[in-house]
């Protein structure tokens, strides 16, 4: 998760994210053209964005193209978002039991 | 093939064997999968149904089946009005195991434009669901209850 954290930490690497999420399954090239960045540049946050799974490449040929891999970023959600609404959700699921249960007993 | 429109990665502390019974076990998909049983007798050429309770989710046919490493097949929503009629697309799951971990990727591509907006929110959260699940014994709280909260 600290890679993650790390990754996410940088601007030039929330743009590739974000250039991604609009068009996935890019090549460098593709990403170099629509970012103000130097191709080293791109090459090495890439590289950071993969290590912590955030980015996932497939080859084509010899083309090697780039995912958004969203799903680390689910983890973290679901770490320090979801299970605080975890009460509210059990809350709505207990609710619509005891509507549903009202219903039927009525229906009767 | 058409190249893939997504591709998804998630590392599990489990094993090969272990993740491809959680892919194709459906009293283990209902647990982590928005409560849907994933059925067939995973032979090449064979139906695969996603039931929820009697509804029929997702539709489709076994094209790879070669476990541990390699399961493949078509998917055509079911359950919302219009999906159907659109083409079929493809998901592929691939295991590598990975010193202690098992790496799962999961492909999906030839997507048809409204069958692509639904889905492509959905598996994030199945992969984390099917994580938590295989290493803590315990699926995503949201994914359990969203079932309830949702269906009928």
């Amino acid at each position: 998760m600290d890679d993650v954290f790390k990754a996410l930490a940088d601007p030039g690497r929330r743009d590739l994210l974000d250039a991604l999420f609009e068009r996935n399954g890019q090549t460098l090239g593709e990403l170099c053209a629509r970012l103000d960045m130097t191709r080293q540049g791109v090459s090495k946050h890439l590289a950071i964005l993969e290590a912590a799974n955030l980015v996932v490449t497939t080859r084509r040929g010899r083309e090697k193209l780039h995912y958004l891999n969203p799903v680390p970023i689910n983890d973290i959600a679901e770490r320090w978002i979801n299970k605080y609404d975890e009460p509210r959700l059990q809350a709505l699921a207990d609710l619509k039991r005891a509507l549903e249960t009202t219903r039927e007993r009525e229906g009767r | 093939m058409e190249t893939p429109q997504f591709v998804y990665t998630t590392y599990i502390a489990t094993t090969p064997e272990k993740l491809w019974e959680a892919l194709t076990n459906p009293g283990f998909t209902e647990q982590y999968w928005s409560e849907s049983r994933v059925q067939s007798d995973w032979t090449v050429g064979s139906p695969v149904r996603h039931m929820r309770g009697e509804t029929l989710m997702i539709a489709g046919e076994v094209l790879v089946c070669d476990p541990p490493s390699h399961l493949a097949y078509t998917w055509s929503v079911r359950h919302i009005p219009g999906y159907a009629n659109e083409p079929p697309s493809r998901v592929d799951f691939e295991i590598e195991p990975l010193g202690a971990d098992v790496r799962l990727t999961v492909t999906h591509r030839d997507l048809a434009p409204a069958t692509l907006t639904l889905i492509s929110g959905g598996w994030p959260l199945v992969l984390s669901s099917l994580k938590s699940l295989l290493e803590t014994g315990r699926a995503l709280h949201v994914m359990r209850l969203s079932g309830q909260i949702v269906t009928r």
